[in-house]
């Protein structure tokens, strides 16, 4: 009870119940899909007609659904790996140099961040089938690195910044190249935010759903899938089972991200003020 | 303020300090390492924007798209009712959701700055979690949510407050504003925690001590600084929701329709693909008109409210 206590902020009874009412409606929807992927009967309403964990056993029994997963897990791993790479440099020129155009190219690369997602996959679309690029995983893999860069970098780039850069000074006085101090004495420092970039790309490409649609050729991804699934009412519970799982590996998934992401921030300000 | 500004030029092997090659001046050096992150933004964000750009003024017979310049395919986006009510609708759409979660988004921000302690990091996070879960697993409850048989429906009829299920919860423009509005809370509630954050406290204690109640100092001083933050997260909502397509498709039924399902036909079924880019400049080019709008309405309010 002291500690629930601790946990709540002092000040404002109002604002206080207002609080905990906004987490209710955000986490609402989210609570409703474990609930009906137990339910025996397909149609999600109240009370429940039993409990059963027979979706759950189906899943794996269904070759299309073990197809999408392998084509999410192979684009995830993919987008993400390229994702970080390209945010890792521009994170890295964007914290640690000025140089001109340095906002309107940062500008650029965060603006699939603000605009609408059906556009940038038309006009992926458009330049692909233009370029006589057949549409696969790959075009798939090319979109989502591109919608996962500007998550990527704001990751990479709070885990750069407040990086005492005397070390790296040291480490280039101490006669290292620039990328030897990079390789030998930032890497390692970055390390947990480019772990958690991977994560939370990875993230990005397995729930992306507008992207994919567009994109793909005949291979689907999980939520192409879901997509397909969710015309045939019987169908549901399956979807739902699937939902379930999927939301708990992004919240595993991105719970370690975070967990690392704040590892990285402490850690680089604790090097910091012991070097300061 | 870097390394390369304040650490000692590299001495050469005489002992005599040597200038800096090109290749280690700093401009050079941040732009070579930007350089292929942008120029994937380039080739994959701003080249496609321009291609579309480019077929909204051509014309397509069957399967070959015709070169010569026209603006028919605008005329067709802005005197056509079914793509005027269309990109009507979505505006409208987007300025209620961008509205509607600013309005909501403000006290959470507000009570994390100002009460969270030591704990923001912890709500921040609790309040980002539902986000990252599918988009399309969010929408599909909010049918399960809303429809005839769902849970509101029975746990209404549950409670003996309605006798039938209502109709009036699903397929319709509410339920497109209602499901949106909880899929971008997140994206309003940073923008605004963060130029709370920055609202200098001594400045609130100031406008006390010389005698502002705290809803006249909230006003006259918090307010007015966070209208950065407010305008943010004005932005990052109103100019994505235009032209969400899941959620339109999912809980809108016929009268939830939006312009993004018509760009999306002309690229597949109906195959018009300069039709469809007309539209998709139309949509961007009249959302960015209204988020101006916007941005100048709130910047006046909060002068008017210094």
């Amino acid at each position: 009870m002291t500690a629930l206590r601790r946990f709540l902020p002092g000040g404002s009874s109002w604002l206080t119940a207002y609080a905990f009412l906004y987490i209710g409606f955000l986490y609402l929807p989210v609570v409703f899909l474990p609930i009906f992927s137990i339910n025996t009967s397909a149609s999600p309403k109240f009370p429940l007609a039993g409990t059963t964990l027979q979706w759950y056993r189906d899943l794996p029994k269904t070759p299309a659904l073990i197809d999408a997963a392998w084509n999410s897990l192979i684009v995830g791993v993919s987008a993400a790996v390229l994702a970080t790479t390209f945010g890792i440099l521009a994170a890295r020129a964007i914290t640690r140099y000025r140089f001109p155009g340095r906002r309107p190219i940062h500008g650029l690369i965060m603006a699939p961040l603000v605009l609408p997602e059906v556009i940038v996959a038309i006009s992926m679309l458009l330049v692909m089938l233009q370029l006589g690029l057949s549409l696969s995983l790959f075009t798939v893999v090319l979109g989502h690195v591109l919608i996962c860069i500007p998550y990527s970098m704001s990751v990479l780039t709070s885990g750069f910044e407040g990086f005492d850069r005397s070390i790296e000074e040291a480490s280039a006085d101490l006669g290292e190249s620039a990328f030897g101090t990079f390789r030998r004495v930032t890497l390692p420092m970055v390390t947990p935010a480019i772990i958690s970039s991977l994560l939370v790309s990875f993230t990005i490409s397995l729930d992306d759903f507008i992207i994919a649609f567009f994109l793909t050729g005949t291979e689907a991804t999980l939520p192409i899938y879901i997509w397909g699934q969710l015309r045939f009412a019987a169908k549901l519970p399956g979807v739902l089972a699937l939902g379930t799982l999927l939301l708990v590996g992004s919240f595993v998934l991105l719970s370690i991200a975070e967990i690392l992401r704040r590892r990285a921030a402490r850690r680089t300000q604790f090097e910091g003020l012991l070097h300061a | 303020m870097t390394a390369a500004a304040e650490g000692s030029p590299p001495l050469a092997s005489d002992g005599i300090p040597r200038r800096p090659p090109l290749l280690q001046s700093e401009s050079v050096q941040g732009l070579a390492l930007i350089s292929p992150t942008f120029l994937y933004a380039l080739i994959l964000l701003l080249l496609p924007i321009l291609v579309v750009f480019a077929h909204s003024f051509w014309t397509q017979n069957y399967l070959t798209i015709d070169h010569t310049f026209t603006l028919q395919n605008y005329r067709a986006a802005l005197t056509e009712p079914i793509y005027l009510d269309l990109l009507w609708r979505s505006l409208f759409v987007s300025l209620l959701v961008s509205l509607f979660t600013v309005v909501l988004a403000y006290p959470i921000a507000y009570f994390i700055s100002f009460h969270g302690g030591r704990h923001k990091g912890l709500w921040l996070f609790l309040i980002t979690i539902p986000f990252w879960t599918s988009y399309l697993l969010r929408v599909m409850s909010w049918k399960v949510i809303l429809g005839y048989n769902g849970v509101l429906n029975s746990g209404l009829m549950g409670l003996g407050l309605i006798s039938e299920p209502s109709t009036a919860l699903l397929y319709n423009t509410s339920a497109v504003v209602i499901t949106l509005t909880h899929a971008w809370a997140a994206f309003a509630i940073l923008p605004i925690f963060v130029s709370l954050e920055k609202v200098d406290r001594t400045l609130i204690e100031a406008a006390k001590d010389l005698g502002d109640g705290q809803l006249r100092s909230f006003l006259r001083v918090t307010l007015p600084l966070s209208t950065p933050g407010v305008i943010s997260a004005l932005l990052i909502v109103m100019i994505p929701t235009v032209g969400d397509y899941v959620t339109p498709k999912l809980v809108g039924g016929k009268d939830g329709v939006m312009i993004a399902n018509a760009i999306q036909a002309q690229f597949g079924k109906a195959a018009n693909w300069p039709l469809g880019a007309a539209l998709s400049v139309t949509t961007m080019v009249v959302v960015s008109l209204m988020a101006g709008a916007v941005v100048f309405l709130v910047r006046a309010v909060a002068r008017l409210a210094r």
